[in-house]
């Protein structure tokens, strides 16, 4: 089996149709950066990918402006995975497509099983001007409702399509629907890069060779201005999966938090959140203990996070 | 050239003329049947009396199998009933993990490459009693090489430590709903559902696509055929790309190949709109002996699997309703692409509540485009009701029903999955027939053997694996039976025109028999000895047996 560090992180999309899969997917490739992505949809039979980002197109494989690929899986979606894994070079990030009535969930257990593969989230997409309907659907109801429950991140999407009015119920609902889920709103798909990513720094620099220091975060840009980031040092021992849980509540208001930690049993530990998913693991590398979180703009509690990681007075806020 | 077969009685299913004694045969197709002083009339002809001992049916039509019946079969069997391998060897059924175990390990010791994994389906770790089949189990096989062991439903992989090390699943922290811990934290070896099956199926020897059948599966599936009589199968369904297409249609092209195979094209990785035209175009490349161009659209999952869609009140033992394999978009584009263009569609529902999404959709696409004629058929359709029966016969659909469950699984159902009440009435061939709906009964082989004639005793006496009569009221009688198992599973595949009865004008296929079929008894159909077929005017013998018998359990 790999070491967990060589293990590819894989974002499983799901939601059902017309809630914005595709065009989330398009959005994050157009802002991608150096990330070398790596799509794979369950089929070509939609356009999964934007005509002007595609540069060569077989009968399996989109090549992507930027180093980025696109493949579909059919009935094989493990046997594709495992392609996708033993790639040269890897894909950075693999963004999994799942169909309409999949069960997000279930299937990021099942990729979990894959020795090259981690699940960095299950993100679930709800259209805001149609999912109150479908999920009082006769046939549909129940998909829609368990495709929820299973997200780390539910996005509602298409925020600017309904009114206010309405918009507030759909948060009450989903809340009550998906308590674990963080919620984000968004418009025509537009996440930024780094909610669904983490910040720019490479996989490299947090799992192995490179160093995790504070200064060099970029802040999240968001013309909405739906987020905000910051950046703590935590130089003393922590509990590292007590605080991993914390931060993955829905009290911390993040939606996204990587760091590395010295746990109480002197190991150093990674550790990765996501929505409401959180994986502790053991680090090699060298790096300043600390964490670099993603939050909703306003929401981010600053200091449940500082009480969780036992900066009570020490906080540094970049 | 003409040949007249004599034979002791031949049961026509064609109802003006139900018994003859006499069947004549002109390039490869039925002059008549009738007293031999009519079919003299047909001028100069040879007088065939091999059969003059025998019974002939239609060649009997197997309405839904895979060909991949065929590949099994160079694995090791280890399941618990006696099965008919496709050289006419009886395996015995292995009656213990002990049995199987053996069996394995004697497989093993034939194998030179000390990596070669040993691999076994079949396994029926229910009839066992409370014990799982664990890798410990398996590693009595073997603790070197990987062992691999298919269950009979096809959804459960049990796999040795050896195979869990090469999967990278000996480890700790697995979370999957498929695959059990041990106390130990390391997972028990068993493998359920496709998903978890897959990190392990290619090092126990099960490639990739399990249902993808290869040139030596489809000639010993051809010969399991010949030796239950059919001599129309129809393959539901694979993706059919272009090179498994070539290989088909040289394979069923020979002289000497004994079957004429349906092939239907399945609705997955493209979109509605090919779909359809990828139908079209398979449907042009049919010749005699392949016939392409019908399309399968899975709606729900199993019910044995827990993924069958039920409407209220769901799972008698509580589990979660099943899953949709297929988005009511997808299906109604597909329903009404095919409607336009006249691409006939069999679709699979098992849950009755993703019956009625198949039956709301095919009424929606008849709005929008007519079709007097398009014979779309429920496959398995295991819990319809009546009502949905009676919707059907509205709608111009077919069904056809999988009575071999209720002796595969009828005590599973009756106890765990839908409960007494439906179990009961599951696979309601009665009710199908009483309201008018077009019938035909089938196998699923591999998933139940291949042989239309168990599968229409299952259908007469329903009967479970521990002697439990599954709902009296949906007996069908055995003339009945053997209509869906002819003419019946002809109509649904729209070749009732050319099969499925002994006439003038079609086809020359005809089951052989020992026995005759009215004659034996309703409880022993089952037993009817099948010497082997005409199919085309082309005469198949079942080889007997190879002299080694079969490895015993």
């Amino acid at each position: 089996m790999n070491p967990p560090s060589a293990r590819i992180p894989v974002t499983v999309i799901g939601g059902y149709l017309g809630a914005g899969k595709t065009t989330l997917v398009n959005h994050l490739l157009r802002n991608a950066g150096a990330r070398r992505l790596a799509i794979l949809v369950n089929d070509f039979g939609d356009l999964p990918i934007d005509a002007d980002l595609i540069e060569a197109q077989s009968e399996d494989l989109i090549s992507i402006a930027g180093g980025c690929v696109c493949c579909s899986f059919g009935s094989d979606l493990m046997g594709a995975l495992m392609k996708l894994a033993a790639r040269s070079p890897a894909p950075d990030h693999v963004l999994l497509e799942t169909s309409g009535v999949a069960l997000p969930g279930s299937v990021a257990r099942s990729v979990a099983l894959i020795a090259g593969c981690s699940i960095d989230g299950v993100v679930v997409l709800a259209d805001a001007e149609t999912v109150a309907a479908r999920a009082a659907d006769r046939y549909m109801g129940d998909t829609i409702t368990r495709q929820l429950a299973e997200a780390d991140l539910a996005i509602l999407n298409k925020t600017d399509l309904v009114p206010d009015a309405q918009l507030l119920a759909l948060r009450k609902w989903i809340a009550s629907t998906a308590p674990q889920a963080r919620l984000i709103e968004a418009v025509r798909g537009e996440v930024p890069a780094e909610v669904m990513f983490g910040f720019g720094y490479s996989r490299a620099a947090i799992e192995g060779t490179g160093r995790l220091a504070s200064g060099k975060l970029k802040p999240v840009e968001d013309a909405s201005t739906r987020y905000e980031s910051a950046s703590f040092a935590v130089p003393q021992a922590v509990d590292a999966e007590r605080l991993a849980r914390a931060l993955a509540s829905p009290d911390s208001g993040l939606v996204r938090a990587k760091g590395v930690l010295r746990d109480i049993d002197g190991s150093m530990k990674a550790l990765q959140v996501v929505g409401a998913r959180f994986e502790v693991t053991a680090f090699a590398g060298r790096a300043d203990p600390g964490i670099a979180c993603i939050g909703l703009r306003g929401r981010m509690n600053r200091a449940a996070i500082e009480r969780a990681a036992g900066l009570a007075n020490t906080a540094k806020i970049v | 050239m003409t040949t007249i077969y004599r034979a002791r009685r031949i049961l026509t299913m064609n109802p003006a003329r139900p018994e003859a004694t006499h069947v004549a045969v002109r390039d490869g197709r039925i002059l008549g049947a009738g007293p031999l002083q009519e079919l003299k009339g047909w001028g100069t002809h040879t007088l065939d009396d091999r059969f003059a001992d025998k019974v002939l049916m239609p060649g009997l039509v197997e309405g839904h199998s895979h060909t991949t019946e065929g590949t099994y079969w160079r694995y090791t069997y280890v399941g618990f009933f006696d099965r008919t391998d496709p050289e006419g060897r009886v395996w015995t059924g292995a009656n213990s993990i002990e049995a199987a175990v053996d069996r394995l390990k004697a497989a093993g010791a034939a194998l030179k490459d000390p990596a070669q994994p040993i691999t076994g389906w079949g396994l029926d770790p229910i009839y066992y009693g409370k014990h799982r089949c664990t890798r410990q189990d398996l590693d009595r096989v073997s603790g070197t090489r990987p062992v691999g062991v298919q269950h009979a439903s096809g959804h459960i992989l049990n796999v040795n430590t050896r195979a869990l090390e090469l999967a990278g699943l000996l480890r700790k922290g697995i979370d999957h709903p498929g695959i059990p811990l041990g106390e130990d934290g390391l997972p028990t070896g068993e493998l359920k559902g496709p998903e978890a099956m897959m990190p392990a199926a290619p090092h126990v020897g099960f490639d990739r696509d399990l249902l993808a059948c290869d040139e030596l599966g489809l000639r010993y599936f051809a010969k399991l055929c010949v030796r239950k009589g059919v001599t129309t199968a129809a393959d539901m369904a694979s993706q059919l790309p272009p090179d498994a297409v070539d290989m088909m249609l040289r394979v069923t092209g020979e002289p000497g190949f004994p079957a004429r195979i349906v092939s239907l094209r399945r609705f997955l990785s493209i979109a509605p709109d090919e779909l359809i035209a990828r139908a079209l175009e398979l449907r042009a490349a049919s010749t005699n002996q392949l016939r392409l161009g019908i399309v399968k659209i899975v709606v729900d999952g199993s019910i044995q699997g827990f993924s069958a869609r039920l409407k209220w009140p769901g799972y008698y033992n509580g589990a979660p309703n099943g899953l949709w394999y297929v988005a009511p978009e997808q299906l109604r584009a597909a329903l009404k692409g095919a409607l336009e263009h006249g691409v006939q569609v069999h679709a699979h529902t098992n849950g009755d509540e993703a019956t009625d999404l198949l039956l709301d959709c095919v009424e929606e696409a008849l709005a929008r485009h007519p079709s007097r004629d398009h014979r779309f058929t429920i496959q398995h359709g295991q819990l319809a009701n009546a009502e949905q029966f009676r919707r059907m016969k509205t709608l111009g659909m077919c069904a056809n029903l999988f009575p071999n469950h209720h002796f595969y699984w009828g005590d599973q159902h009756y106890s765990t999955t839908v409960g007494p009440e439906r179990a009961e009435r599951m696979n309601a061939c009665a009710t199908a027939l009483a309201n008018g709906v077009p019938l035909a009964i089938h196998s699923d082989a591999p998933v139940t053997p291949l042989g239309p004639l168990f599968t229409a005793w299952c259908a007469v006496n329903r009967l479970t694996a521990s002697g439990r009569t599954l709902g009296e009221a949906e007996k069908i009688g055995v003339a009945q039976a053997l209509r869906t198992i002819t003419l019946g599973a002809a109509y649904t595949l729209k070749l009732d025109g050319e099969i499925g009865s002994i006439e003038c004008g079609k086809r020359a296929d005809f089951a052989v028999l020992e026995d005759d079929p009215m004659e034996i008894g309703p409880q022993k159909l089952k037993d009817v000895r099948i010497w082997g077929t005409v199919q085309d005017g082309r005469v198949f013998e079942s080889a007997p047996a190879p002299r080694e018998a079969a490895p015993a359990p």
